[in-house]
């Protein structure tokens, strides 16, 4: 019996890691799909960053309440990973609690301090499920939450829920087959919290007791394998990429934007100010269409959005009703990236799967309509808690519109030749530009 | 206070013909040479830097726009044109500070000619202007009429998120006589006017609301008498939303430099 148990722990051990290193190779090249961009200046400023945003989750305390309850969560995360070692370590050499005799009674407090935090877990837990779906709270309501990022939400919370309670249930059988001395069941005593469910089985014979010990902790390590699988096609990737997008994130001021050095190229040759060296700078694209035109940092932050909407919370173009939502634009850019990693996989070269599905430029997933209503106010970046620019990838499909496309609205197109014959947005001459002097001493 | 004081606003064209170079150069932006409601933050603006006795020029008929409009909207060709043609007048005229009361100009300058070769100390007139108080040169004990009045200073996007200029004008308004009062968004989660991104040279996309107008029911629930702005475009926008709520018996709205230069009794 211990055998196949044994047995059939490697081989869902294994199932799992082919799996999830399958999943994970995926995401790595589809992020490998976006432009080069340096981000290795700074170290030192980068990993306080990181360390303030990511580990100390700094902006989830924006909202003082909501960023304890998820703290709680993300602490529960972390240290319950202590645990699942020791599980593993059972599962793979048949021992049971391997780390109590290291421990001796200290062991106790330690599964006590766990079995705390998987309560705060699941109250945490079922708060969020009210709060998601019965507090209708706006930002989990918008549009582009309908179906299954809504699910997303709610599986993810639901599974947690799950995983606490099948932990919980066998820590408590586990006391009671310790009690009745039952071989393998070494004696750690009862734990904190589980022991309050222990009269619920009191009843019950040894057999079934096993059985529900057992049924829990399979229960729980598979859970927590699915869980991991899981966690890479939903929004819960956070739970990594948080890390290193604080630490590659931008640490320019929110208001400049990279000067293009295409760009700079092309207008020094028509100023005269730079000799043509005849350096053939190829088919120069100015500006994004596709995923493929953005840089990785733009696609790293598209598998790293929470769906959060706390950017579209603070969007001036969203509250008034817009349909610019920045939070929808991260998760067109994901969405559009695995669609061409997916086209890849089934052995289509890159020109074929761009060319397959829609641009992320177009009505499928980022229309013009969203693009023009934005007013670079950087609310959504300053909001993002885990260092997301929606207004970087914006602009950058904007300016596909603007020099490739030629597609900006009339009135912009005004603006702009205003700017080019008279040096001013407004249609005045250049000449007038000081007339102010004249009210000076009116 | 003397009224028969003369003001002046030297060109740098001049002053180069006089083998002078100015300490400073007032960048004046195109809204605040062209509009007419905004250019009296121009003028209030220079009488104070008059006042100070400031070494201060203007390029006059040299500006051009700094390209923000286009830059935002995505014409990078358009932004660079504008930009490597200012930057050659300001090194030719060998420019080394420039101060400007538009938030977008200072930003570009900046965060943005630098890299196009145009390097240069670049202050926005709310942090100017606190140097000067914090200095002890702007007293602001005269005129002004703010006793007893509510003001609120409302953030510009391209001062606050995009280069965390928060404090300098909230620490001049504080210099004024008057109870400085916060709308519920303001700061990080300050409410943009609806200008920015070049929003003001085009029509809104469809929706329920103009920006503008919603940030109007912050001011209205901070119950405030006058809003200050510290950018042309806030100005312009909080100006017409203050016109739509049928408000403009009861609440006012001026630049920082304006109230700086009532309560100066420059006004
Ligand atoms: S920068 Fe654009 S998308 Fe972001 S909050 Fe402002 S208007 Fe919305
Ligand atoms: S971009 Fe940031 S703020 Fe917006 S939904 Fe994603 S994680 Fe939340």
């Amino acid at each position: 019996m211990q055998v196949i148990q044994q047995v059939a722990f490697i081989v869902c051990l294994a199932v799992a890691a082919f799996f999830i290193s399958r999943r994970v190779r995926r995401i790595a090249g589809n992020i490998q799909l976006g432009r080069p961009l340096s981000r290795k200046d700074r170290p030192s400023e980068r990993l306080k960053k990181m360390l303030l945003l990511a580990f100390g989750q700094q902006k989830m305390f924006d909202k003082p309440l909501i960023g304890l309850m998820h703290f709680i969560i993300y602490a529960g995360f972390l240290l319950i990973n202590i645990e699942v070692l020791e599980i593993v370590i059972d599962g793979i050499f048949g021992t049971h609690r391997v780390f109590a005799p290291f421990l001796g009674s200290f062991y106790g407090v330690v599964i006590g301090f766990f079995e705390f935090l998987a309560i705060g877990v699941i109250i945490t837990c079922v708060i969020f499920l009210i709060r998601r779906n019965v507090l209708k709270i706006e930002r989990f309501h918008k549009p582009e939450m309908k179906g299954w990022p809504q699910m997303d939400g709610n599986l993810i919370l639901t599974i947690e829920i799950v995983l606490m309670l099948a932990i919980l249930t066998m820590n408590a059988a586990d006391s009671l087959l310790q009690l009745r001395g039952t071989d393998h069941y070494a004696v750690v005593g009862a734990f904190t919290f589980s022991q309050y469910l222990m009269p619920l089985m009191a009843g019950l014979d040894t057999g079934a007791l096993i059985g529900i010990e057992r049924v829990g902790w399979w229960l729980h390590i598979l859970g927590i394998m699915a869980f991991a699988l899981y966690v890479t096609y939903s929004k819960h990737l956070h739970i990594f990429l948080a890390f290193p997008n604080a630490y590659f994130s931008n640490m320019e001021p929110f208001g400049k934007f990279e000067n293009m050095s295409t760009v700079t190229r092309e207008v020094k040759l028509a100023m005269g100010l730079m000799e043509d060296d005849g350096a053939d700078e190829g088919e120069a694209k100015f500006g994004a269409k596709d995923v493929t035109d953005l840089t990785w940092k733009n696609l790293m932050d598209a598998y790293s959005c929470t769906e959060c909407g706390r950017c579209t919370e603070q969007c001036p173009a969203n509250i008034t009703g817009k349909k610019l939502s920045p939070r929808k634009v991260m998760m067109d850019t994901r969405d559009r990236v695995e669609e061409v990693g997916n086209y890849l996989s089934q052995g289509k070269t890159l020109a074929e799967a761009l060319e397959m599905g829609d641009a992320l430029y177009s009505d499928r997933y980022i229309s013009k309509e969203e693009l023009m209503a934005c007013n670079t106010c950087n609310a959504c970046v300053e909001a993002c808690p885990v260092s997301i620019d929606p207004l970087n990838i914006i602009v950058e499909l904007r300016r596909h519109i603007a020099m490739e496309e030629t597609g900006t609205p009339a009135s912009w197109n005004n603006m702009f030749a205003n700017i080019e014959n008279n040096m001013a947005p407004w249609k005045f001459s250049p000449s007038d530009r000081f007339n102010w002097v004249e009210e000076l001493n009116k | 206070m003397d009224n028969s004081q003369h003001f002046k606003a030297p060109l740098m064209a001049d002053l180069a013909a006089e083998g002078r170079t100015p300490e400073v150069l007032f960048w004046v932006g195109c809204a605040g040479s062209f509009d007419n409601r905004y250019k009296s933050v121009t003028i209030a603006f220079v009488k104070i830097l008059n006042k100070l006795n400031v070494d201060f020029a203007v390029l006059g008929p040299e500006e051009m726009c700094t390209g923000d409009p286009a830059k935002r909207a995505g014409n990078e060709f358009l932004f660079q044109m504008q930009a490597m043609q200012n930057i050659e007048t300001l090194n030719t005229y060998g420019v080394k500070k420039i101060v400007t009361a538009c938030p977008h100009c200072f930003n570009i300058f900046k965060n943005e000619y630098p890299g196009l070769g145009g390097e240069y100390e670049v202050l926005h007139h709310a942090t100017y202007l606190q140097q000067l108080i914090d200095a002890g040169l702007v007293k602001m004990q005269g005129g002004g009429e703010f006793k007893g009045k509510r003001i609120t200073y409302h953030d510009s996007c391209y001062l606050g998120r995009a280069n965390n200029i928060y404090e300098a004008p909230r620490k001049v308004l504080e210099q004024l006589d008057a109870e400085l009062v916060e709308m519920k968004r303001c700061r990080t989660k300050g409410l943009c006017c609806g200008a920015g991104g070049a929003q003001i040279f085009k029509d809104a996309e469809k929706g329920k609301e103009e920006v503008h107008y919603e940030r109007m029911n912050d001011v209205l629930e901070a119950k405030a008498d006058v809003v200050a702005a510290a950018c042309p475009f806030c100005m312009l926008m909080l100006t017409d939303g203050v016109k739509y709520k049928e408000k403009e018996g009861q609440i006012k709205v001026y630049d920082i430099a304006e109230l700086v230069a009532q309560a100066e009794g420059l006004a």
